[in-house]
């Protein structure tokens, strides 16, 4: 009883406080007819089939010969919110930290049905951990309209999995992380988080909220060569330090609350045996040793 | 006297692992910087989580509330703030799991203190802290200093420490809840058990586990029949669940099953710590992966440095071979 009559205030407080209106059948989110959804997005060396070097600094990999393309966490984050959008109508502006060179997933994100792109640049951002970065990200979002902002749960480089809930703490939002499956309401927004082990759990979360999307949420689209054409010719607004409320203490590595001292290859728990020759040596090999583990 | 926090995991009155693994390292880190290690529990009805965390840390703090039967981070930033604020505690441990990632990074940001997520390792070397971690899914390790603060928290990877049993008897100190409000933003609705699966991988003998190297769908049916010669189960990581080419019943890892074959053959899966959580006690791991430098190899009994294309062929050849002179 006591839990009904906590769960009906809450439902009531939700929808007072957000002023729910819904007419003709169409949601109104918090009181406005479109949704206007934000995404984050980094620029990142693909290195999950690509063999990685240290490089000279010993803090860093070597970049070159990399392709970067955008986190495979922020692609489904994005696809999802051009789906929201395409579902529900609205805008979805995407937002990076990051060099001229990340322009390229912005123009992917344009391409993909992004209405806007902002992207954060200055040398000062060099160093910058997931705690800097989501503060350059709250300084710009902050001053956005934004029902739901989307993010992947990590980035597939320094994997700290942290910009989305620290994002949400700053801008005095809720949030829910790992998110497989995302279902609107016109003032709550109910999630599947992914557990371990193949559990998942459903979460009720108040909007505005930020998200962070879990691979596999959906199937990212690809983009015709009309869409890349026509995204070439949208504006892509950049920002630096100058123009954002943070001083040069709040970013890069001062600002940081993670600091790399040095990079090493990880240690060897069981060293292989590395079979060798041709394919067939090697087919025979695999073979025979299955075969003297009695699995033939 | 400082105190080590760690913050006990549990789901459905289970504790979890991870729980025990950062209690282990806690101990240690406890030891070295003459400081208390303190177990914080929150749960709606935790008498018997209580009783026996008592046997691995010398002080428990549990925190009982209905509005806590549940995990909620919103409920659980609440009560961790005000105990952190009243404690001030050296180090506060939290698994890096869905509970601790959905929980760690704003509660760092509310008390303003430093957080490193998905440590590896941790060492307090004066008054720094130096903490290991893995960058680009696994293939470096990067040694990190955190923010110097008056205390810090740090998200621990699971299976990185492997958990003891000390010879403990705790003290059991009960906390009052701070929550005082009703919790207005987030709510708990249900679990979601998986899908009952056709496959149960974890009974195979044998398992060909296929990742990210398996490049095209149009590719599956060959590693298929790859299986099928050996009479083996085929398994996968997660790119493959996630791009739709197996269900996820077949999908070994963290997030999916824990498996210990007879043997564990891994086809274009370069090892990502969370596949490996789930493999890397298989009898026999063979490894098959055209970069030499990746992950997978340092779990791998054998390792073979090839294009999986080239190999799969013929090694099903030569498996019927052997299959034809056997009978």
């Amino acid at each position: 009883m006591k839990q009904l009559i906590a769960e009906i205030i809450w439902e009531l407080r939700a929808k007072w406080t957000e002023k729910v209106i819904i007419m003709n059948g169409n949601l109104l989110f918090r009181g406005k007819e479109r949704l206007d959804i934000i995404v984050c997005v980094k620029h990142v060396p693909e290195t999950a089939e690509a063999e990685i070097k240290i490089d000279a600094t010993g803090k860093a990999i070597e970049k070159t010969g990399l392709v970067f393309d955008i986190n495979e966490w922020d692609d489904y984050a994005l696809e999802e919110a051009v789906r929201i959008k395409e579902k529900l109508g609205g805008t979805v502006t995407a937002v990076t930290v990051g060099s001229k060179d990340a322009d390229s997933t912005l123009r992917k994100c344009l391409a993909r049905g992004a209405d806007k792109a902002i992207r954060l640049t200055d040398a000062k951002f060099e160093g910058s951990d997931s705690f800097a970065i989501a503060k350059i990200l709250c300084s710009v979002i902050k001053g956005l309209s934004s029902d739901l902002i989307l993010t992947g749960a990590l980035a597939g480089d320094d994997g700290y999995t942290m910009v989305g809930p620290i994002l949400a703490e700053m801008l005095e939002i809720t949030h829910a992380t790992m998110v497989k499956k995302i279902e609107l309401g016109n003032s709550v927004v109910k999630v599947n988080r992914e557990l371990e082990g193949g559990l998942e759990e459903i979460v009720e979360v108040k909007l505005p909220a930020v998200l962070t999307v879990q691979t596999g949420i959906n199937e990212p689209r690809y983009v015709s060569i009309l869409g890349i054409r026509k995204a070439m010719k949208k504006e892509i607004k950049t920002l630096s330090l100058a123009d954002i409320d943070l001083s040069e203490n709040d970013v890069g590595e001062a600002g940081s609350w993670v600091k790399i001292e040095k990079m090493f290859v990880p240690p060897v728990e069981k060293q292989a045996e590395f079979i060798k020759g041709t394919p067939e040596e090697i087919a025979t090999k695999i073979a025979e040793i299955i075969k003297s583990r009695g699995l033939i | 006297m400082t105190e080590i926090f760690v913050l006990a995991e549990h789901r459905q009155g289970q504790i979890r692992d991870i729980t025990f693994e950062m209690l282990t390292k806690g101990r240690e880190l406890a030891e070295k910087t003459n400081s208390d290690l303190t177990a914080v529990l929150l749960g709606k009805e935790v008498k018997d989580q209580a009783k026996t965390l008592s046997e691995y840390a010398k002080k428990v703090l549990p925190v009982e509330d209905a509005k806590l039967e549940n995990f909620n981070s919103e409920a659980y930033q609440k009560v961790l703030s005000s105990i952190i604020n009243k404690h001030k505690p050296l180090l506060t441990m939290i698994g890096h799991t869905s509970f601790g990632v959905d929980l760690a990074p704003s509660l760092a940001t509310t008390l303003k203190l430093p957080l490193a997520t998905d440590c590896i390792d941790l060492e307090f070397e004066g008054e720094v802290l130096f903490i290991t971690r893995q960058m680009y899914g696994g293939k470096v390790n990067v040694k990190a200093t955190a923010h110097k603060a008056e205390g810090y928290i740090v998200t621990i990877r699971q299976a990185a420490f492997e958990a003891q049993k000390p010879a403990v008897n705790g003290e059991i100190i009960e906390e009052p809840s701070p929550i005082t409000e009703e919790i207005t933003k987030k709510r708990f609705v249900e679990y979601v058990l998986p899908p009952p699966g056709g496959v149960d991988i974890t009974a195979a003998d044998v398992l060909v586990g296929v990742g990210r190297g398996i490049k095209d769908e149009s590719n599956m049916p060959g590693m298929e029949e790859l299986a099928n010669s050996l009479g083996a189960v085929l398994a996968c990581s997660r790119p493959i669940v996630d791009k739709g080419w197996l269900s996820n019943d077949r999908q070994v890892g963290s997030s999916g099953k824990t498996v210990k074959p007879k043997a564990y053959i891994a086809l274009g899966i370069s090892g990502a710590f969370q596949h490996v959580l789930g493999m890397k006690n298989s009898d026999l791991i063979i490894a098959v992966n055209k970069d030499a430098n990746a992950p997978i190899f340092s779990f791998s009994d054998y390792g073979v440095v090839e294009d999986l294309f080239k190999i799969v062929p013929p090694l099903k050849s030569k498996i019927y071979e052997l299959k034809g002179r056997k009978a």
